[in-house]
């Protein structure tokens, strides 16, 4: 029992002992002096314990949500496109793909919830300092144009409010869509913060090729142009930013070639860079768009799992958090002695 | 924007920021890990006041540490670390063969009953110099703090006291305190789905009474008080031992200048910061926020763009 106690005038009864000069007791004056520095090229941690906690999300609605945000963004615009450029059988594809893709992010958004009956106190405040409470205000806003498109598309009433409704998802679309990169960079997870300046590409390049290859399953070649350009585009703009992000950091690189990550990233890379061939070169034939458009599916959700697997990975393993760290305070040290 | 977020850069006040006007001084904890014994009344005390589940009975195996870390049950953890190294200049009687001044026994017998003499069994080398490292650790309360940034419903808020606090009847479990923590503190309790962590007894503050851990460290290795005092002590604590000879000493999270804007719970080490399992340069991930907006920003225009463009040209 500590014997002192705070009072209005501070800590009173301190025991003398916190005083003690612990380990200089006895002292050998022949005895080293040790800085207890890591060992050269290694790192050192608790028991090979990870710094940070286990992320409590699962797979399956945090990553299957990622990827359903990203689809409807980008079908939302190729919906609009297609209508104003007069290509229905498209755009009702895309109508249809947008509400069903968000609905199916807000169920597994909700069903990943500690407390699903709250989900109502997402919109309780508005932070900008929070991506998921952005997050939620986008979807409030998005989440009824999208539902609104759809349902005057399919039931052939109220064309005109229609009309402004796919428009109006489509400018929220991108948001949604690229949103969702932040959400997951802006944490301590070393394989997702530290990409965050390339992340909201690979996530609106993954977007709009699963979009396109929806358009490519759901609309006749005679309409499937916007949607073949839009698998090259996607597929393109995906590529080039996993590279860059792979190539500026350790974390990325790493995490991204081994484990339950490096198998979806290499299956994502094969299944996207195929479809959007196959988007490109033969998809005026029927059956090849239909192929390729599942390839393209397949590739953009294999991409989300495989980030988010990766950002799994780097979290458990302390190296990535403890090693660029103490990169820092090295570093800072060596400027301070310049 | 709510009255809770505090100004980016690190407020000098993190209660006024956040909208007390007229609060109480920022109160904290330090720790000082050098008079630390790793009895672990903290982790007991701290459970018994908050009324904290069971954690798991776990055996490491590894140490005496068998709560392993913080977590959404253990809000005061002991570490447990034991080294082949000094403390400080001290010598602990059991130095290798010859090292020891002239006629030490390089073995001690204890009189325990056993048939061999501790040390006997291992050779020169497995004897000798050892310290144990002991440290309790607790939420860092930062001045800028991720999980209360990051949370979208405002549960986590500025208390008066400057200590950063789950409201339990807001929380709806989304999880994002979690991955958000530098230093894997805030945790999800899984039958519970909501997060949970130290409150730095947030009703006993209110009474004019010291957190339940401090109050119960027979050391005073927890010190509970007014920031600004507490970092005034360390500052002479680390010094003291400094010039005793403990040349490992240091203070992690005193300084506000550091990557979370200074700690409201720092403490006195004798190692790195990462053999404690603690990071050693964290930096709130929010500080990036506004570049990661400007990056997602300039990729939803490009993708407006791009997919915008397919529509163009001839028809084919």
């Amino acid at each position: 029992m500590s014997t002192s106690d705070v009072t209005r005038q501070g800590v009173r009864g301190a025991r003398p002992a916190r005083d003690a000069l612990t380990g200089s007791a006895r002292a050998r004056p022949d005895a080293p002096r040790r800085d207890g520095r890591a060992p050269e090229g290694g790192f050192r941690s608790y028991y090979g314990r990870p710094v940070l906690n286990r992320i409590p999300w699962a797979a399956r609605d945090i990553a299957g949500y990622l990827f359903l945000g990203g689809l409807a963004g980008s079908s939302s615009v190729l919906a609009a496109g297609a209508e104003l450029s007069g290509r229905p059988a498209l755009a009702r594809t895309m109508k249809a793909t947008a509400l069903g893709a968000i609905t199916g992010s807000v169920a597994a958004l909700v069903n990943d919830l500690g407390r699903p009956a709250r989900f109502v106190n997402m919109l309780r405040v508005c932070k900008p300092t929070s991506p998921m409470s952005v997050g939620s205000w986008l979807l409030a806003g998005y989440g009824p144009l999208a539902g609104a498109a759809a349902a005057t598309e399919l039931t052939g009433r109220f064309r005109r409010p229609g009309t402004a409704a796919t428009v109006g998802a489509a400018l929220l679309g991108p948001a949604v869509a690229a949103y969702t990169a932040p959400l997951i960079c802006d944490t301590a997870v070393p394989a997702w913060h530290e990409g965050y300046r390339e992340m909201p590409f690979v996530f609106t390049g993954s977007g709009a090729a699963a979009a396109a290859g929806v358009g490519l399953l759901g609309s006749p070649p005679a309409e499937n142009g916007p949607a073949r350009r839009a698998a090259v585009f996607g597929a393109a703009l995906e590529t080039a930013a996993l590279a860059r992000m792979r190539r500026r950091t350790a974390a990325v690189a790493d995490t991204h070639r081994g484990g339950r990550a490096g198998v979806l990233l290499r299956a994502a890379e094969a299944l996207t860079a195929t479809g959007a061939l196959g988007a490109a070169v033969l998809g005026r034939h029927r059956w090849a768009a239909r192929v390729s458009g599942a390839a393209l599916v397949a590739g953009s959700a294999c991409t989300r799992f495989g980030i988010f697997y990766a950002g799994i990975a780097s979290a458990e393993d302390p190296r990535y958090t403890v090693v660029p760290q103490r990169e820092r305070v090295r570093e800072r040290a060596a400027a301070g002695l310049a | 924007m709510t009255a809770n977020d505090p100004a980016p850069g690190g407020p000098a006040d993190p209660a006024g920021a956040a909208g007390h006007p007229d609060h109480p001084p920022r109160v904290g904890f330090f720790t000082d890990t050098s008079v630390c014994i790793g009895c672990k009344a903290c982790e007991v005390a701290c459970k018994e006041w908050n009324a904290i589940p069971e954690d798991g009975l776990n055996f490491a195996a590894t140490s005496y540490d068998n709560s392993g870390g913080l977590g959404a049950d253990t809000w005061r953890h002991v570490a447990f670390i034991e080294q082949r190294r000094p403390l400080g200049r001290q010598h602990t009687g059991v130095a290798r063969d010859g090292a020891g001044p002239a006629g030490e026994a390089a073995a001690v017998d204890l009189g325990m009953p056993s048939f061999e003499r501790p040390g006997d069994g291992a050779g020169a080398d497995g004897r000798g110099e050892f310290r144990w490292l002991m440290s309790s650790d607790v939420c860092k309360h930062c001045t800028e703090a991720a999980c209360l940034d990051v949370c979208p419903t405002g549960a986590l808020f500025r208390t008066e006291y400057g200590t950063v606090v789950v409201q339990e009847d807001i929380c709806n479990g989304c999880g994002y305190c979690v991955p958000a923590c530098p230093y894997g503190v805030i945790d999800k309790r899984e039958d519970d789905g909501r997060v949970w962590k130290c409150t730095m007894c947030y009703d006993r503050l209110g009474a004019g009474q010291q957190p339940a851990c401090a109050q119960a460290c027979p050391t005073d290795s927890i010190q509970f008080g007014e920031l600004d005092e507490l970092r005034e002590r360390a500052a002479r604590r680390v010094t003291d031992l400094q010039l005793a000879g403990v040349d490992s000493a240091r203070l992690y999270g005193e300084d506000p200048g550091d990557g979370v804007g200074g700690a409201g719970a720092f403490f006195l080490l004798l190692d790195d910061p990462e053999v404690y399992g603690l990071p050693p340069d964290p930096v709130v991930t929010t500080r990036d926020l506004p570049a990661m907006w400007r990056h997602a920003g300039t990729a939803a225009a490009v993708l407006l763009a791009g997919l915008a463009a397919t529509f163009l040209g001839r028809r084919r």
